[in-house]
């Protein structure tokens, strides 16, 4: 009893509801491992010669080797480092996630900003295309196209772009219907905006939100599509360095030499395991604000 | 009543603890009640009414550290309860009742599995049995067909009947106390009169009450003895009728005179004081002194104890009873009426329903508003006065008829001959939140209003937003906040602040108050009030709640199934009501002085 009343002196703060500026946020500790893991990546694509040199140098002499001292993630059956090209490896295999998902992005951003926008036929006639894309399961579309347009790194871009493409436009869609009969967006035509203002003050950034949050979910599908199309021979072509066409190559010599697509696969498995990780945060986050 | 009480609380106190700070969100609360007696708890969001409310039934949430030296149902400790305990306690001894009967109702679930729930729970009913009390209990809590209810979903029920059934599922398994969180804060008058009686008579069935409500005015319909909360704290606790006749608390003056009563015109509804939307003042003394008229050095130095001083009621306040004559503050002058500014001619709109049938929404619908005018458009869910105000504001086409802005074609001109008038007609919503750009701060919420969206734009015509906001009763502190760090009543200034921003002539308000407080309702009405005279801007001010429409407006009409069934001057309109709609509606209105003698009787 005295310790309450002790209690109701001292404090004095009630529960006032004045909401205050948002709380700090925590860094998970997975978050920051994702993190750095992503820098160490996007550093290997931008500056590999800093980590190691030469990912086309021969030696059959040391061919097959497991990993030791002077090549810590063991050689090839051409006698390459396999460390010297995972370093390499990365700017192509992050360039084909990249890539697509920027693409992708921008042309489904436009698509479905037109499509909720204008209504009436031409969102039928977007959207139904997007049906149709849709209908296609994304890989067996990339493969389709890589197909028609024939092996190669950019054609594995167009080809993951337009697998990608349906997906964000119907999102980017759904979105904008949504802002576009908000109240925020009712209060702004009644100030007398011109449409045209509403639409890239109010209308288009807050469709962008959540394509943020896709794009940085969609890399790591990416890159597994595109090392998917390289592994069967479709994406980039030797000698050039990538994580799906290194794997491809291993697979020959997987009961000689184990190392030889372990390291590989273990970048890609941990690239897009920390992408994904990384998603998942921008994606609680945004989904936190209110929109 | 000395020794056993059905439920007792004595000295409880909750704190919710998170990461980074410890709030008190209730002080040192007691309370006690017994059977067939309903006591109400009010205060302001905040005040710890709902947290007290859920303590008493184990659901205080994770985060929450209850603390109490007593808290006891029926001479049985509630304390020491485990959850598997609290599970076989909840819904057999003591029923809750939520707030928003859609989101506390599944979806996806049969309303008459709903109130069979704890049927199934509590009690050994074979299947046919169960549907049979289900039915018996639709048919209690007053809802019709209760076998075809039975079998329908709650979207499928309007908001009236879901509260009901509801209210059905709390007392299916017979508990002896019932809990109701703001049973009718969501809906209509006329229901909201049905809700409480049906309360009443399980009040009058021997069943314990406890109503949590922002508002006193509801709470006397039904209450026995009310206790007022602030800050955590009960600040005043005693017989109804005395509390409502004769409030002894500063606090619960203010909240009574908040309240828009049809026995007064012209005269404000806020203290100067209270008007400053002062938070609880932090440390030793009162947390009321930020508001209090009466506030002295003693009160800012010391809390004062609950005490009854010999009386029956129990007060927490070293000047109780002191408490003035009602200050009233009367306004000084009467609006100036002009000439006809927005006139609506038979104006019809029809909307396709989801199962293909049309809608009547607004039928032949016409009026006048004039310059300076206040029109007040009341009506139930459902009535069309939404859909006429989106009309009005040319959000919406009308199918037939016409309105004209200035004695100039409006609803019929095309979006882009229409966009340079747009700023003479401006709009408040019942959601200011959802009105805002939620990437905007305030200050380029309104700097947009003025013509210049961007941060630059903003800063430039910095010296006019402050002015702006000054005008709604904001300091420029909150310049770079996001709506969604304001709260209620800050934001729906905010947005009175944007409207005023382009200087227009007519501002259509749909329900601009509905989703707030009582004291800070009576803050925004004063606001409106206020602006008119210094503006001379036009009200259409839409609203369900006809104490809100008489506190604002000159004028009224009375819209019911998209049809204007009365019109008139507010207070010819409100003391001889014409119309058998209007009647009802005036008699679902729940008054104090009314009330007062009904709890006395």
């Amino acid at each position: 009893m005295t310790l309450v009343q002790e209690e109701l002196r001292t404090s004095g703060v009630a529960a006032v509801e004045v909401p205050s500026r948002k709380s700090k946020r925590v860094l998970r500790p997975s978050l920051i491992i994702a993190g750095l893991f992503v820098g160490l990546v996007v550093l290997m694509a931008a500056w590999p010669g800093l980590f190691a040199s030469g990912p086309d140098n021969l030696n059959p002499l040391v061919a097959l080797q497991g990993p030791s001292r002077a090549h810590i993630f063991g050689t090839d059956e051409l006698g390459r480092d396999t460390f010297t090209r995972v370093v390499w490896g990365a700017r192509t295999s992050l360039f084909l996630g990249v890539a697509p998902v920027i693409v992708a992005g921008l042309v489904g951003a436009l698509w479905g900003l037109l499509a909720g926008l204008a209504g009436a036929w031409l969102d039928e006639v977007l959207m139904r295309i997007a049906d149709i894309l849709m209908s296609f399961p994304a890989i067996l579309m990339a493969l389709l196209i890589v197909a028609v347009l024939g092996p190669g790194v950019v054609n594995v871009v167009i080809a993951i772009a337009i697998s990608l493409l349906p997906g964000f436009a119907r999102v980017i869609r759904a979105q904008t219907l949504l802002v576009k009969n908000s109240l925020y967006v009712q209060s702004a035509t009644s100030l007398g905006l011109r449409r045209r203002e509403v639409i890239v003050r109010h209308i288009a950034p807050n469709v962008v939100g959540p394509l943020l949050v896709l794009v940085t979910m969609n890399i790591g599908t990416s890159i597994l599509t595109a090392s998917s199309l390289s592994f069967l021979g479709l994406g980039a072509q030797p000698p050039t360095p990538e994580w799906g066409a290194m794997l491809s190559e291993a697979r020959n010599y997987l009961q000689v030499d184990w190392a030889l697509a372990v390291f590989p696969g273990l970048a890609l498995t941990l690239t897009v395991i920390s992408l994904s990780v990384i998603g998942r945060t921008l994606q609680a986050r945004f989904e936190g604000r209110s929109l | 009543m000395s020794t056993e009480h059905l439920l007792e609380v004595r000295h409880l106190s909750i704190d919710f603890v998170d990461r980074e700070r410890r709030v008190h969100a209730v002080k040192d609360v007691s309370l006690t009640l017994d059977a067939g007696e309903c006591l109400a708890v009010v205060g302001e969001s905040g005040s710890g009414k709902s947290a007290t409310a859920r303590a008493l039934i184990g659901l205080a949430g994770p985060t929450a550290e209850v603390r109490a030296e007593q808290l006891s149902y029926d001479g049985r400790d509630l304390k020491v309860l485990s959850e598997s305990k609290w599970r076989e306690f909840r819904g057999a001894r003591i029923g809750f009742v939520l707030q928003d009967a859609l989101s506390s109702l599944d979806p996806l679930r049969r309303i008459g599995n709903e109130v069979a729930e704890p049927l199934v729970v509590h009690t050994t009913l074979s299947k046919g049995e169960r549907g049979r009390r289900v039915e018996s209990l639709l048919n209690d809590v007053g809802i019709p067909e209760p076998r075809v209810r039975a079998r329908q979903f709650p979207h499928e029920l309007s908001g009236g009947l879901r509260q009901r059934a509801l209210i059905a599922s709390a007392i299916a398994a017979e508990p002896s106390v019932v809990i109701a969180d703001e049973p009718t804060t969501a809906l209509d008058v006329t229901v909201q009169a049905q809700v409480l009686d049906l309360l009443a008579q399980k009040r009058s069935a021997g069943t314990a009450v406890l109503l949590i409500s922002h508002d006193l005015t509801v709470v006397g319909r039904l209450a026995d003895r009310i206790a007022v909360m602030y800050a955590g704290l009960i600040v005043e606790e005693g017989p109804a009728t005395d509390v409502l006749t004769r409030p002894l608390h500063p606090y619960t003056t203010d909240l009574l005179a908040a309240a828009p009563n049809l026995d007064n015109t012209g005269v404000l509804l806020t203290n100067a004081r209270a008007g400053a939307l002062a938070p609880s003042a932090t440390g030793p003394g009162c947390p009321y002194v930020s508001r209090c008229p009466l506030a002295d050095d003693h009160c800012r130095a010391e809390l004062p104890p609950l005490a009854d001083n010999g009386g029956v009621t129990a007060v927490r306040c070293w000047h109780a009873g002191e408490a003035r004559e009602r200050v009233t503050t009367v306004q000084e002058a009467e609006p100036v009426i002009g000439g006809v500014l927005v006139k609506v001619e038979g104006i019809s709109k029809r909307f396709r329903s989801p199962d293909g049938s049309w809608l009547q929404a607004v039928d032949n619908v016409s009026f006048e508003l004039r310059a300076g005018e206040a029109l007040g458009v009341v009506g139930e869910s459902g009535s069309g006065k939404s859909t006429t105000a989106q009309i009005v504001l040319a959000m919406l086409s009308p199918d037939s008829g016409e309105v004209t802005l200035d004695h100039q074609t409006w609803s019929s001109l095309k979006e882009r001959e229409r966009r340079a008038r747009r700023p003479h007609m401006q709009v408040i919503y019942q959601d200011p939140l959802s009105s805002f750009d939620p990437r905007f701060t305030v200050q380029r919420i309104v700097g947009e209003a003025l013509g210049k969206a961007g941060r630059r734009g903003a800063v430039a015509n910095n010296a006019r937003i402050v002015e702006l906001l000054a005008q709604v009763g904001l300091d420029e502190s909150i310049l770079l906040r996001r709506g969604s760090d304001l709260s209620g009543g800050q934001r729906q200034r905010v947005a009175i602040a944007r409207a005023l921003a382009p200087r227009p002539e007519i501002i259509v308000c749909d329900e601009p108050v509905s989703s707030l407080d009582v004291s800070i309702q009576a803050q925004i009405l004063d606001l409106f009030t206020r602006l008119r005279l210094e503006l001379g801007v036009s009200l259409l001010f839409i609203s369900h709640d006809l104490g809100v429409i008489h506190q604002v407006c000159d004028r009224v009409i009375v819209m019911k199934d998209g049809r204007v069934v009365e019109e008139g001057d507010v207070r010819s309109v409100f003391s001889n009501p014409q119309h058998l709609y209007t009647k009802t509606l005036l008699s679902a209105l729940p008054r104090v002085e009314y009330l007062a003698v009904a709890a006395r009787s």
